[in-house]
């Protein structure tokens, strides 16, 4: 049985930006999308941008330093300058949380 | 079928990237004047300088990528004629190259002082690699920068300097800074932002000369006034390179006319980047711009129409700075008799001004408010009717305007 953290209250997550939370010196950004929730790496790729100050439009998060873009449930890139994924993570609502295991992100 | 790109900046390098990762497969070949492969330069006048031990470089591609994707780069080449009838470049090594289609992104270069003294030794302009790897030993306590012009790149320079607790005096002709790029209210902001972090900020004066030594330049304005240092970083803003373009009998109008498609007057000749005046079919008129946005995207919808993807360029403008710590961004296009609408903290540098005009949003500039000009940008291309009450509003979602007005 994976070690599952709680990031967040589900309710705290909006559809227009993803909220950043931090937890043992990793950021991550969870979204919401249509009705279902998914967690990223906050910080991108290609520099010093963070996701959670991003722009949302469908499944795509842009990043608000060079609008490069990713595909937020997969974490590939969809827009240069991004060319590597973002790490992310599988996640599970339980209790009204958004729960996920540090250990197992995975970049694709 | 070929492609030779003239020019290995920002521009020519992702249109190569572009070109290849839209399935063209034909040889591709880059003339670069520069001895790099391309880079990108916003970090030369901001990480580069405030981190002057860093040797990290933004290369739009790793070397490695080139090879494994086949383009021959030719750099520290320059190519000295386009031969329109023979379908070739001529090189500066006395090479030619056939090409089917040509891509020109040559950029733009820095202008250069016209008065007596203007190409003293100690004069540099912000460039390239080179240009801020000779500006970085004067970043230091006791040594003495005068920046020409108060344009962006020359206020990051400056706020770069102040960080290193070099003195700064910069000096502006007009009478205020960043005249070309943001409102008054902006300008007063960034004024009194600099001279509060020590610069020596002169606006309204006029510099008539410069001599003195090559380690000592002597800056001599047009009141009588002296100002002495040890570098002088000249930001007067840049020109397009239009001339190949323009002997090849291009149509040039401050810049290669293109389509919105990135075609010049000769249908196998395309620009990207700085160089082009292209049509944007959102404004509905030729513009100019430098910056990095334009040089990227530009770059890649004529690589994809070349690839035979069929790819009209129609972008909002966008452009940011960095300067102590605070991040200003930049979108869409002001014009005379705008109506400012503020949002937030802009006195504290955090905020957003809007301008309006027929009741749409056309311009915002946001201060350390990345999310929120992002979706003043998409609300300008939308392009409908808003209210500047609640663009004011700091309860009213900038988000919530945007659905509204995408129906
Ligand atoms: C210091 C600095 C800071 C900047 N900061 C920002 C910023 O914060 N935000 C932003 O949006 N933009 C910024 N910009 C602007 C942005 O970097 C430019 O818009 C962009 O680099 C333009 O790319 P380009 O490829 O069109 O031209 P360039 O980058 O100028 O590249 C053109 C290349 O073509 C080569 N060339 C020219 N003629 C020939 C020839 N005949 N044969 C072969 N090669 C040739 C040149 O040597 C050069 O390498 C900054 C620019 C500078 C210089
Ligand atoms: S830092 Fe995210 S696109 Fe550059």
């Amino acid at each position: 049985m994976a070690d599952l953290i709680a990031l967040c209250d589900t309710d705290a997550v909006s559809e227009d930006a993803a909220l950043r939370v931090e937890h043992d010196g990793q950021d991550y950004a969870v979204y919401l999308y249509e009705g279902q929730y998914y967690v990223t790496a906050d910080l991108c790729t290609h520099g010093p941008g963070y996701m959670s100050e991003g722009f949302i439009e469908g499944c795509e998060v842009e990043c608000p330093f060079h609008q490069g873009k990713f595909n937020f449930i997969t974490g590939a890139p969809t827009s240069p300058p991004c060319t590597e994924a973002l790490k992310v993570w599988k996640v599970t609502v339980q209790s009204d949380k958004v729960w996920i295991d540090p250990s197992s992100g995975t970049v694709a | 079928m070929s492609v030779v790109v003239i020019g290995g900046g920002q521009a020519g390098g992702r249109a190569i990237e572009a070109l290849r990762g839209n399935g063209y497969a034909a040889p591709i070949t880059l003339i670069g004047a520069e001895r790099h492969l391309p880079y990108e330069r916003p970090p030369l006048s901001k990480e580069m300088l405030l981190d002057p031990s860093s040797t990290k470089i933004d290369w739009v591609r790793p070397d490695e990528w080139y090879a494994a994707n086949s383009v021959d780069c030719r750099l520290g080449v320059s190519a000295s004629r386009i031969d329109r009838a023979g379908k070739r470049v001529v090189l500066s090594d006395g090479g030619t190259l056939g090409y089917d289609d040509l891509i020109l992104a040559t950029g733009a270069a820095p202008r250069t002082l016209a008065i007596p003294g203007g190409d003293h030794p100690a004069c540099l302009a912000i460039r390239t690699l080179e240009d801020a790897e000779r500006l970085r030993p004067f970043l230091a306590p006791g040594r003495k920068i005068a920046v020409v012009g108060a344009g962006f790149i020359g206020l990051e320079c400056a706020a770069a300097a102040r960080s290193h607790g070099a003195e700064v005096v910069v000096l502006e002709r007009a009478p205020r800074v960043l005249a070309r790029g943001v409102t008054p209210r902006i300008s007063s902001l960034y004024a009194d932002l600099h001279r509060a972090k020590g610069v020596d900020l002169r606006v309204g004066v006029e510099l008539v000369r410069i001599d003195g030594p090559a380690n000592a330049p002597v800056l001599h304005l047009a009141d009588g006034s002296t100002v002495a240092a040890d570098v002088v970083v000249v930001g007067i803003g840049v020109i397009p390179q239009d001339g190949l373009a323009r002997d090849a009998g291009l149509a040039v109008e401050g810049g290669i006319v293109v389509d919105a498609y990135g075609r010049s007057s000769d249908p196998s000749i395309w620009a990207a980047g700085d160089v082009t005046r292209h049509f944007n079919p959102l404004l509905g008129q030729h513009i100019r711009l430098e910056s990095w946005q334009n040089a990227q995207n530009q770059a890649i919808a004529v690589a994809k129409n070349i690839a035979g993807l069929e790819t009209v360029y129609a972008e909002v403008p966008w452009f940011w700075s960095d300067q102590y710590g605070i991040n200003m961004q930049i979108t869409g296009l002001t014009q005379d008799g705008a109506e400012d609408v503020v949002r937030g903290d802009l006195d504290g540098f955090s905020g957003l001004l809007f301008q309006m005009a027929g009741g749409r949003l056309i311009a915002a500039v946001g201060l350390n408010a990345v999310r929120d000009l992002r979706v003043a940008k998409q609300i300008i291309q939308l392009g409908g009717a808003v209210r500047a009450e609640e663009l004011a509003d700091p309860a009213v979602k900038l988000a919530d305007v945007a659905k509204r007005l995408k129906g």
